[in-house]
Order: C-alpha cells, then structure tokens, then sequence
C-alpha cells in the first residue's frame, strides 16, 4: 500500500495544501463543514481538476484518471447502485476488468463475508439499513483491491450507536488489510477514536497535522484549539497515586484528581464544558473544587465563557445561558469551580519534547 | 365477518369496472327512455354494440384498425428511438445539450398537426405522412423526459462508477442510463396516449383508410353508432397501451425503483 503526498494542493478553497500520508496509516482529515475536506479527498481520487502535485509512492498520479488511480472511495451517501443487488454492486468493478466468472464469483463471496453481509447478496439496496449499506458500499470499494480507500463521512448518516461499532469494525479491517486510508469527518470525537494522525483542516488550509493526543493537548493554534473546543490545558510538574487508577497530579499548584492507570501525568486538558460552576460553596467533599475570582465573560452562540483565575492559573469555563441568566456574574466575582473527574484527559509521555510549549500560536 | 372481508379485499380489484357498468347502464337507459333531447343522434350501447360486432364482422373495423396500429408503432418506435438516443447525447454530453438545446427549443412549441400543411405538400398523402406526424409527435416528449432523466441522475453515481474504474461509456450504459429509465417510461407513457389521438386527426384530416377516416366517413353519413365505435376503440387502445407500458416499466424498475 503506497504512501501519498500531496504537493501545493490548490482547488476551491483549497490553497497550498501539502500533506504526506504514510503507508498503511489511517489519516482522519479534521474540519468543519465547507473547510475543504471533501475536495481534497477528490483531489487524491483524481475526480477533480487541481494544480499542484499528487503522489502515490513517490510516483506522480496527476496525469492519471480516476478510474486509473486505484482508489476505493466511500461516500457520505454511499451510492449504492440502486438498480443493481448487493452481488452485483459489489461485483461492478470486477465484472469491468473483465475477469472470469468463478473468480468474480469468489472475490464477491469472500467480501461478502468480510463484510458480514454474506445473508444480503441478492437483496437490493432498498432493502436494506443504513449499517448493511455502509458495509456493502465498504465491501464494494474493497472489490479491485484499492491501494487507497477514501471515505468522505460515511458514518454521519448513522445512529451513534451502529456508527461506533461500524468505526471500529472499520479500524479493524485497515489494520487486516494494511491499506492505507483517508477518513474525511467533521466529528472530533470520531476522528480521536480511529485515527494514527488527524489533519485539522480549517478554511481550505491544513493547520495541524498530529495524533489525536497531539491534536488535543497541543494544539498548534487558536484555531485548532477553538475547534476541538478550546479546552483548558495545565502542565503537570509531579504525580502522586492515590490508589489504582487514581492519581492527583501537581499542575503548578493546583491539586487534580485524575482517573489515570500510568504513574506520570505531564499534562492534562478537559474542556470549558466540563466545569460546573457555582456562586455558592459546593457540598460534598472538596476533590477538584476551586475557588476563584473572574476576570472575563465572554458570549458565544449557545453559552458564556467564563474565565475564572485560580491561583496562578486562568480556567474558562461554559454556562448555558439559561442558567448564566439566574447567576449573577461580573469580573471580580468569587466563584467555585468543579472539575469533572471522568471528564478530565491526561497526556502521558515523558518523552515528549513539546511539553514545554504551552503557548499558542 | 373476516371471511366477508377476504372476499371484499380479492374482488377489489374488479371495483373499478363498477362505475363503468353504472354508466353504461345510465347510457342504455337514457337513450331507450328518450331522456336525451334528439335521440337520433344518440343511440343506445346495446346499438353501438351491435355496429362494433357488424363493423368487426364484415372486416371494416379491422382494416382500418389494423392501418391505425401500423402508423401508430412504426411512428412511435421511431420517435421513441430518435428521442432516446439524442436526449442520451444531449443529457449526456453538456456539449451537446448547449449546441442543439436553442433549435430543438424552436421546434418544441409547434404542435405536431402544426406541421401537416407542410407535410402534405413535401411527403404527399401517403403512408409517411401519419407516421412521420406521430414520428414528430413522439420524438420530443421522450427527448425531454430522456434529457431530464440522465441529467437527473446523481453526478456522486459517476464519481463512484469512475473510482471503481469504469469508463464513460460503461458509466453511460451501466448506471446513468438504467437509473434514467423511470423518466424515460414517462415520455413513453405519455407518448403512447398522444400517437393514438395524433393519427386519429392526421387520418381525419388527410388519410383515407384508419380509425380517423372511418369516422369522418361516418359523420358524413350521420352514423352516430359508428362513430361512438372508433371513439371506444381510440379510447381502449390508449388505455392498453398506457398500460402496456406500465407494465414494461414495472418489470424493469420495480425491483429498485
């Protein structure tokens, strides 16, 4: 399975895009709607006019149609051929390179069953469920062994339950196949749970490329931080375990109980969100209360930012403004806050030479 | 009671026959009765019957039954034909659309007796003369349904046909096609209906034998009964032909569509 490379990549809004794919990886394309995400897959698929450069290992594709490429592509609709049966459909691609019948016969049924769908072969796309077309368009890309498989949001139009098992079925046939895979979503929490590197993409410019931890507890600018939900991030100096799978780390003087398994804890991140904040002293035992003074508000569409310092630190948290209605809050009110345990992400790495770097570009 | 509603459910489909036989039945009564002012012209059914089986009897009916049919088929293939292959080009090929669109648009409003003055004097009065009519009359109908039926299709169906590696012509033949053939039948459904009363003028006007001289002749003669024949035939060969290709449509695209 190649790798990709993508040279000044300009299309649409797209602009100078260059992004390398290792082999075999499985790199999420990160954005919000109308970021660009969808062309630059059609770039990589050749389905687009573009300038700039396509590679697959190293060898150059830009001349090369779509049809030529050998790629699968999963679209957010799926597509499925509704004139055609489950066999058929995936059987299309096949049947155009003209192989003979009995293999055609047994490469339908062997995806057949690596898609669990063996049951669904004669049933007609109309048939069938949202998560029996999401695996009979899977198996049906999977048919001319694709170098590439692009998916452009083919979960978004499940339930989150079938959606999550489907992710990680997905993950798992990547893994068993080895190929190398482009997965195109506008969901953090989707992106984090499937993929060796995120590109967050924003406004036709790739503003990150990491891992997800990389992504969540360093974001390389405001940006990316304001899209994965601006998240509260603290340096961790030392750690104590409390007991299994409990830990309180220092974050420069500010006592926090995690749920963490390891025995260092370099930083950590919970998001704005899942601060509950409270004009009165809470009761209940004092694990991850603070106390401090607010120094901003701030309004966005749905809630407040409110930004709180606490000792040294400055946490933002979010109320809804139906409750920020009832509260009575201006900078300089004291406030006590409640970080949420299960909430609360730890970054672990001790070799991380980037710890240091706090600040945002 | 569930026994008396299973027959209730299997004679459903014969409901639609009832109000036919109440008509009937209100025509035959009307017309023996003389509650119709003038019954002279306006026979009872049982008499247009009679004329239907004496028409059909002494082969009148049937000759020009059977000359109507022909101008009808060979008029409507060939304009269906014609229609089906430039809308795949033009619905197809934007090119195409952007070059001939203006001209086929200046055709397209001139109803298809429109060019009967003209076609008299270029084909003569002859058999060409019906089917090029019907040929004219079917043609644009189907060109515009095939147009809108291959534009209509979903360009995410060509992207994915091109991923999986086929080529414009088997993406055309495969997918876009097959998927246009529900608005296709369309223009096929409706052209089966407007040939029928399209060869029905072009006969009473110009032609001397079919369904449409037969009844010109009969007006001549104040044949009332004879006329009411040709009407219940144009009428019974619409409906079957509407049906005809209902069906056509349904064993193509029911599965799916």
């Amino acid at each position: 399975m190649p790798n990709i490379e993508l040279k000044n990549i300009s299309r649409y809004i797209c602009k100078n895009i260059n992004l390398k794919i290792n082999e075999g990886e499985l790199m999420v394309v990160l954005g919000p709607s109308g970021s660009g995400k969808t062309t630059l897959l059609n770039v990589i698929a050749g389905l687009t006019d573009y300038e700039g450069s396509v590679s697959f290992d190293n060898k150059p594709v830009d001349g090369i149609d779509a049809s030529h490429r050998r790629i699968g592509y999963l679209f957010q609709q799926l597509v499925l051929f509704p004139h055609m049966d489950v066999k058929k459909n995936i059987a299309y691609s096949l049947e155009l390179n003209k192989l003979p019948r009995s293999d055609i016969e047994n490469r339908v049924d062997e995806l057949l069953r690596l898609a669990k769908i063996k049951h669904l072969g004669n049933r007609y796309p109309k048939y069938l469920s949202g998560g029996e077309k999401q695996r009979v368009a899977l198996a049906r890309a999977l048919a001319p062994s694709p170098k590439v498989l692009l998916l452009d949001e083919p979960l978004s139009s499940l339930d989150l339950q079938t959606a999550k098992y489907l992710r990680m079925e997905l993950r798992q046939f990547q893994k068993n196949l080895g190929i190398t895979m482009v997965y195109v979503t506008h969901d953090l929490s989707e992106a984090e749970e499937i993929a060796d590197r995120i590109a967050v993409m924003n406004h036709g410019n790739i503003e990150q490329v990491a891992t997800p931890d990389e992504v969540f507890f360093f974001p390389e600018n405001q940006v990316v931080s304001n899209f994965i939900g601006a998240p509260n991030i603290l340096d961790c100096c030392s750690c104590r375990k409390l007991e299994q799978g409990v830990v309180e780390a220092d974050c420069n003087g500010l006592p926090v109980i995690v749920a963490h398994e390891g025995n260092s804890v370099n930083r950590i991140a919970f998001l704005p969100r899942d601060i509950f904040l409270s004009e009165t002293r809470p009761p209940g035992p004092g694990v991850n209360r603070f106390e401090g003074n607010v120094s901003d508000i701030r309004y966005t569409d749905d809630s407040v930012r409110v930004t709180v310092d606490v000792r040294s630190h400055q946490l933002v948290a979010e109320v809804p403004y139906h409750l920020f209605e009832d509260m009575a809050l201006a900078p300089g009110k004291h406030v006590y806050l409640i970080l949420k345990l299960r909430r609360i992400r730890v970054y672990d790495c001790n070799c991380n030479d980037r710890m240091h770097d706090t600040g945002l570009k | 009671m569930k026994g008396v509603k299973i027959i209730l459910k299997k004679l459903n489909p014969g409901w639609g026959i009832v109000p036919i036989f109440i008509f009937l039945i209100i025509w035959e009564l009307a017309a023996r009765f003389n509650l119709v002012p003038g019954q002279f012209y306006f026979p009872p059914f049982s008499e247009v019957m009679a004329e239907f089986f004496n028409l059909a009897s002494t082969g009148v009916l049937g000759d020009n039954f059977l000359a109507s049919l022909w101008r009808v088929l060979a008029g409507l293939t060939a304009g269906s034909l014609a229609g089906v292959m430039l809308g795949v080009i033009m619905g197809w090929k934007e090119i195409a659309h952007k070059s001939l669109n203006p001209i086929v648009s200046l055709f397209l409003p001139i109803p298809p007796l429109g060019w009967l003055p003209l076609l008299l004097l270029w084909i003569g009065i002859n058999e060409w003369l019906p089917i090029t009519i019907i040929f004219i009359s079917s043609f644009f109908p189907v060109l515009y349904n095939t147009i809108a039926g291959i534009k209509s299709v979903d360009k995410d169906y060509v992207k994915v046909s091109r991923t999986l590696g086929a080529s414009d012509i088997k993406i055309l033949t495969t997918v876009v096609m097959p998927l246009a053939l529900p608005m296709i039948f369309t223009g096929l459904r409706l052209n089966a209906g407007h040939a029928w009363r399209v060869v029905i003028a072009a006969e009473m006007v110009a032609i001397p034998t079919g369904i449409g001289a037969l009844m010109l002749r009969a007006e001549s003669l104040i044949r009332i009964d004879i006329i009411i024949v040709c009407l219940i035939v144009l009428a019974v060969m619409t409906f079957i032909f509407d049906k005809l290709f209902g069906y056509m449509e349904n064993k193509v695209t029911a599965k799916w569509s």
